[in-house]
């Protein structure tokens, strides 16, 4: 029997086993933002500890950082405050950090694919759950709270138990206007939010084997909305024509040593998994959330499911104060927001201005473009993105986290209801603790953001206007 | 090496069971979001977290258990399914903790919060559906009631109530050793760490 790319790298990485029977693994990257590390740098000071491999430690600013002007010091004190710890921290510590003043800063999800810095085969951690997004180059990838940072700056290892692998298949063909997004939520709807606790998912299938690197992230990026803390897609020749030239990949005789190597990590044709899922992609529909969980959608078509079916229902329904019953096509927006570490990266912009060419914000509708990094920023600029997304009345934003969760000044207000390309619709997620978030594909809110409310974007494909 | 020869973090000690009253919070899938709202996390300090722990449930629901003052004092948390889920953010974790949650019970529990809340030194159980709703119900009627939870035995009792209640493996026999806080472990043999590092094919020999 083979192994599962989960298995090679988990021993690759493993120190030895700890007493209690956890694995000691080795953190090959850590990534670090502003957020969840200034507690772990405190803790290292107070101990007189270094940081164990500060070359295999990269820092970003993101959450915090405003989408309007970089001008320092930031407006919001907090956002200055916490900033410049990271720079001290990062100087002290001598960890590189990326910061705006390079042209290279964004989102840590988006910028480490972006830089190379991420790679098949690696352990990777972060102070962040959306970590899960660097599997989709072949990483093991967990997302990790500030005490584990402080262990991983300490010692670049972690305490960990080997969860158990679920291999998801996605077969078929997508149709048109089905994107990565809906897939990914349609694999939560059916294993629901706790479905992968205690699991890895390992996605794979024709449907994912064609998919672009983008969209692949988009996929393992929300595999902790299903439960599993980490999630996957074997390397292959996609991953490695994404990885070559790429800042920090590896150049020369070493990518062809890289490659190599990338290719023997991937899972074995007879690898054995914990439990495998089909999925038929023909049965996957434009999706939308209508609760406080991502698990909570339905497909554009369907209507928003009554009061009756159980308690979590009912409460969703009672926050969401949207038509049970009725479809969810036709639901009111207040706010259409195109960013995150989900749909962030230049595809999504660009399967969203396709869609917004040539026509105009609904009004009342306030509409904001976040780019992923400076770097998915410019290389829209350099296509007319932003000429495209301005003259249809979005607003075109600075690069950071912005508004998937409200840490800096970009906010919901009150009851606003949201279409949001991001990835959580908990209750007070985008900033606003009685706002509401539908989430959905970057094409879908931006059909949205035209429309005024929540409709099909497979009609809009057909019918894009000179 | 002398920097890596860690003392033993303060206040690591065996945790072989939490005794405590409980303070029961129902419902599934209560996301990291709603115990610590992002805004709070605008700190560089985990400082006065316990304040702002269920914010803006708590101004939802004016009889939510955080506000009610029947269960101040509670040391065992008693919750439902998915406990924890979304954001790895740790100050979820502390404010329970600076809030004098010693152990959470429930049905399961995302693994990032378990993580989190373990290094901390708070121990979650799982238990059945009957077992957490029968606790809630009886915490409900009578807040000052007793509860053990056993990290050893693998068992919670409160009143009439004895269930199983299972912490995993590995996450027990570090409760049991004092070794929840991994760091010193983690810090013990940095020759094999290094080790490891060398053999990676990526840091070995991916120059060009």
């Amino acid at each position: 029997m083979g192994a599962t790319l989960f298995r090679k790298v988990w021993d690759a990485h493993t120190v030895r086993t700890l007493p209690s029977g956890q694995t000691q693994l080795f953190v090959g990257l850590h990534l670090v933002h502003e957020v969840t590390s200034p507690q772990a740098f405190d803790m290292l000071r107070q101990h007189g500890w270094r940081v164990a491999f500060p070359e295999r430690t990269f820092a970003t600013v993101d959450h915090i950082l405003p989408t309007d002007s970089l001008r320092r010091p930031f407006i919001d004190v907090m956002a200055e405050e916490m900033t410049a710890a990271l720079e001290r921290n990062c100087r002290e510590f001598g960890i590189p950090l990326t910061m705006p003043d390079s042209g290279q800063q964004g989102i840590v999800h988006v910028i480490g694919p972006e830089l190379g810095l991420t790679q098949p085969g690696m352990t990777i951690a972060c102070g962040d759950s959306h970590t899960s997004t660097h599997g989709a180059l072949g990483a093991l990838a967990f997302g990790i709270g500030t005490s584990q940072v402080r262990d991983v700056l300490a010692s670049q290892c972690l305490a960990l138990e080997p969860p158990k692998v679920r291999r998801i298949d996605i077969s078929g063909r997508l149709a048109p206007g089905v994107y990565a997004k809906d897939v990914i939520l349609t694999i939560i709807r059916r294993l629901g939010v706790h479905g992968g606790v205690g699991y890895a998912y390992e996605y794979g299938g024709p449907v994912i084997d064609r998919m672009t690197i983008d969209e692949r992230m988009t996929i393992c990026n929300m595999s902790i909305e299903g439960g599993a803390r980490a999630g996957y897609i074997n390397p292959d020749e996609t991953t490695f024509a994404f990885l070559r030239g790429r800042r920090f990949a590896p150049s020369g005789d070493a990518f062809d040593r890289a490659v190599a190597w990338w290719r023997t990590i991937a899972s074995d044709a007879d690898a054995d998994y914990d439990d495998r899922v089909v999925i038929d992609a023909a049965t996957i529909e434009p999706t939308v959330t209508w609760g406080i969980n991502p698990g909570q959608s339905v497909g554009v078509g369907e209507p928003i499911p009554n009061t009756g079916r159980d308690a979590a229902t009912d409460e969703a329904l009672a926050f969401m104060d949207l038509a049970p019953g009725r479809p969810v096509a036709g639901t009111p927006i207040d706010v259409a927001f195109i960013g995150s570490c989900t749909n962030g990266r230049l595809s999504d912009l660009e399967e969203a201005a396709r869609i917004v060419r040539g026509r105009r914000v609904a009004p009342g509708v306030k509409a904001l473009v976040v780019p992923g990094s400076q770097t998915v920023s410019r290389d829209a600029e350099k296509r007319g993105l932003d000429e495209i997304f301005r003259r249809a009345g979005f607003e075109w934003r600075g690069a950071g986290c912005s508004m998937c969760l409200g840490m800096n000044t970009d906010r919901l207000e009150g009851r606003q209801v949201c279409a949001s390309s991001s990835n959580r619709n908990f209750k007070g997620r985008q900033g606003s603790p009685t706002g509401r978030t539908l989430l959905m594909s970057p094409a879908m809110v931006a059909a949205a953001a035209i429309a005024g409310r929540v409709v099909d974007v497979r009609t809009m494909l057909e019918e894009v206007p000179a | 090496m002398s920097l890596r020869k860690p003392a033993a973090a303060a206040g690591a000690g065996p945790i072989a069971s939490v005794t405590g009253t409980g303070i029961p919070l129902r419902g599934d899938d209560v996301d990291t979001d709603r115990i610590m709202p992002a805004r709070f996390l605008r700190a560089v300090t985990f400082e006065g977290l316990e304040r702002h722990l269920f914010e803006d449930d708590r101004a939802a629901q004016p009889d939510h258990p955080f506000g009610n003052p029947r269960y101040a004092g509670a040391a065992l948390l008693v919750v439902n399914r998915n406990f924890g889920c979304g954001s790895s953010r740790e100050h979820a974790p502390q404010g329970l903790a600076r809030a004098g949650i010693k152990g959470i019970i429930g049905e399961s529990f995302s693994e990032i919060f378990q993580g989190n809340a373990a290094v901390l030194g708070i121990p979650c159980f799982a238990v059945d559906h009957q077992a957490a709703d029968r606790l809630q119900t009886l915490v409900e009627h009578t807040p000052n009631l007793t509860i053990v939870a056993r990290v050893d035995a693998g068992l919670i009792t409160a009143g009439p109530l004895r269930a199983a209640a299972a912490v995993p493996p590995a996450l027990r026999d570090a409760f049991l050793a004092g070794q929840w806080n991994p760091t010193a472990l983690l810090l013990e043999r940095f020759d094999e760490v290094r080790g490891v590092a060398d053999a990676l094919p990526y840091l070995r020999d991916f120059h060009a």
